[in-house]
């Protein structure tokens, strides 16, 4: 074996194989290669998320045998004129999106100066800890955490003890322990979005503000907030869309009130009825378009 | 655009092609599956839908277990799932993964239209014969004579009491109802349209003017005076139970401190301060049948578990569980609280108004007016609870 054959083979000449001609195919057309890159994707989203929406929307529009529960193909519209005109409709969808809204504000009040202090005052170690400790408690399940809020929210639980002293009784199972609980869930998914959004400011304009005289209130308003908004958003999508589906946290401490989640459970659950449930489950859906399209202008989708 | 156009087609095309599966175009089921005049070799397993407390393997309470002597003697591996009420077994049922259920009298009959349940050949039953005349072919149990299933037990849904606020003890449902707002915010009731039956009965009683024979059988203006009854109890529940676990919970700690119940809640209660009865009113109840899905996938072990269940010794062993009383008199030499159950008592048994599903045509015999159905009862339900 001589030197120079073995300095002739160390780039061989590309053979054809059919890998070879398929790059070479492709390479020459990007549009195709685009089209291959993307179909698996797209097929999983097209069948997972907008095939099932549209299964949903199709059979709001359908009718169901009360006796057997049979679900029956025929086109009706009385499962949306009876959402849509129910007074009972009415009441929970604005009691869901009021639970929605106050989960929202509370989880946004409660992670503004956590994530603050981890992206503007904690030392590196101790930020690495908090991220930590914010996503520990996505480890434990979810029925876990609800069922460890009834027993302390319970007759004679952790609260009640806390309380007795000066007086006080704790909420009980309602609405203010579905609000609580809701807001402990979604906690991390706020903290998040805005912990990284407040990385992105730079320290120099905090600086810069208070060079110029601007005590930290007036900082954190004129310059901090109007930075921050898109990740504010971003988190309270999180929560918001969130709570405006759950029904699993309202069945363990909301005492006796159902909101618009439990109306789509017993409509398929107790009542048979899938066209009416799918009538019902569209509420959210119209809810949370509106709300999308809104914030799609102050530029917070960038931030999720 | 053609191309979005195409695909927009495509999604549509097999979402349409998605959801058609499962449903009817018009017309019930009502399958008419045929009966097997003989039993084969057993196939090693089988899937029971039970109530809570029905089907024991040992796994809650190692002293209660009928389900291990079963799979010794037949080869069948029992699994279970237990439900909370009657609608959600109707739901589980349309899965087709459940060979055998135990149904109540409102699920039973629409488990049959629906065509999810067979009729059962009684004659391949050999203790279906000692079981008692008065619960064999009802009509919660059996279509034009024929059997769809073996009765399990029956009993009455009673009313629990925290004998701590209340030591002088109860004996009217009035508590619940006219007398609610005494604890308001610690009042539980069932959590199924079929709790609409409670007020019926109580108001049957109460006000005699509404002319109620049946609670299963209410027209239009029977009904809104139970509705208004439930809403104005409504605003002293503390909570609406169906998984008996939470009710368990809620009596222990306090939480809720009077409302209907289970004798197997009150048996699984372990603060004991709670007592239980059934009021003077007299009270719903339940007669259960064991049902064979009509997709059984293990008809011969379905068989065989209908058979084990009824014979004398498990039946005393599973209603005594449960708080029941048995289904047939030989069971009664297994147990020695049937005195207490009234078994065997048919003028009883035919005071307590048992789980029935609503439907138009009056359950009390009233042809001049129409009666409210099950879908009503539902929306009127949802309505309650606000």
């Amino acid at each position: 074996m001589s030197t120079v054959k073995a300095v002739r083979t160390a780039v061989p000449h590309p053979r054809g194989t059919a890998a070879r001609r398929l790059s070479v195919a492709l390479s020459a057309r990007p549009r195709t290669r685009l089209g291959l890159l993307l179909s698996a994707p797209l097929l999983w989203l097209g069948l997972v998320y907008i095939a099932a929406l549209a299964a949903l929307l199709i059979t709001a529009f359908w009718t169901t045998d009360t006796f057997t529960g049979q679900v029956r193909t025929e086109w009706t519209l009385d499962n949306i004129v009876a959402v849509v005109t129910g007074s009972l409709y009415h009441t929970v969808t604005l009691r869901t999106l009021g639970i929605a809204v106050l989960v929202t504000v509370v989880d946004i009040v409660i992670a503004l100066p956590i994530a603050f202090f981890m992206a503007k005052v904690a030392s590196p170690r101790l930020r690495y800890a908090l991220v930590i400790a914010v996503l520990m408690p996505l480890w434990a399940s979810y029925l876990v955490k609800a069922y460890a809020w009834r027993s302390v929210l319970s007759e004679g639980g952790i609260v009640d003890w806390a309380l007795r002293p000066f007086g006080l009784e704790g909420p009980g199972y309602g609405l203010p322990a579905v609000i609580m609980t809701l807001a402990y869930l979604w906690l991390p998914y706020v903290i998040l979005p805005i912990f990284a959004g407040l990385e992105r400011v730079p320290d120099s304009l905090l600086e810069a503000s208070g060079d110029l005289g601007a005590k930290a209130g007036r900082t954190f308003f004129q310059v901090v907030l109007p930075i921050l908004t898109p990740s504010i958003i971003a988190g309270a999508i999180f929560s918001f869309s969130l709570s405006l589906g759950d029904y699993i946290t309202v069945n363990i401490v909301g005492g006796a009130n159902q909101l618009l989640g439990n109306l789509v459970y017993t409509n398929i659950g107790t009542a048979n009825n899938l066209p009416l449930a799918a009538a019902v489950a569209l509420i959210p859906v119209v809810i949370m378009s509106i709300f999308l399209l809104a914030v799609r202008r102050t530029g917070a989708l960038d931030n999720l | 655009m053609k191309s979005q156009i195409m695909a927009g087609g495509a999604l549509l095309a097999s979402a349409l092609l998605l959801t058609a599966c499962g449903t009817s175009g018009g017309g019930g089921g009502g399958g008419e599956g045929g009966m097997p005049t003989e039993l084969g070799e057993t196939e090693g397993a089988v899937s029971i839908l039970a109530w809570p407390g029905y089907v024991e393997d040992g796994s809650n309470d190692p002293s209660v277990d009928w389900v291990s002597g079963f799979e010794d003697e037949t080869g069948c591996q029992v699994t279970v799932k237990t439900f909370g009420t009657s609608d959600e077994a109707l739901n589980l049922m349309k899965s087709g993964e459940y060979d055998v259920v135990s149904a109540s009298g409102d699920a039973s009959l629409r488990l049959v239209a629906a065509g999810d349940v067979a009729p059962v050949n009684v004659d391949l039953l050999k203790n279906y014969a000692g079981i008692f005349d008065f619960l064999k072919n009802q009509s919660w149990n059996s279509v034009d004579g024929q059997p769809y299933g073996v009765p399990h037990g029956y009993g009455a849904n009673l009313l629990m009491w925290n004998t701590d606020v209340f030591p002088g003890g109860l004996d009217s449902w009035s508590a619940v109802f006219d007398g609610a707002g005494e604890h308001s915010g610690q009042v539980t009731a069932y959590d199924s349209p079929i709790y609409i039956a409670d007020a019926a009965v109580y108001l049957m009683a109460t006000q005699p003017d509404l002319g109620i024979e049946n609670p299963y059988a209410l027209d239009a203006d029977q009904l809104a005076a139970a509705v208004d009854l439930l809403k104005a109890q409504r605003q002293h529940i503390g909570e609406y139970w169906s998984d008996y676990l939470k009710e368990i919970q809620a009596f222990e700690t306090g939480d809720s401190v009077v409302g209907t119940t289970w004798q197997v809640i009150q048996n699984s209660i372990t603060t004991g301060n709670t007592e239980v009865v059934l009021p003077k009113e007299g009270a719903t109840g339940w007669s259960d049948t064991w049902m064979i899905s009509s997709q059984s996938q293990h008809p011969n072990c379905a068989y065989a578990w209908l058979d084990w269940i009824a014979s004398p010794e498990v039946n005393a062993t599973a209603t005594a569980y449960f708080g029941e009383a048995p289904s047939s008199q030989e069971a009664c030499n297994f147990r020695d609280d049937c005195e207490a159950y009234h078994a065997g008592d048919a003028d009883y048994a035919s005071q307590i108004w048992y789980w029935s599903t609503p439907i138009p045509e009056c359950l009390d015999g009233r042809t001049d007016v129409q009666c409210t159905d099950y879908a009503a009862w539902t929306a009127a339900w949802q309505e309650i609870k606000g």
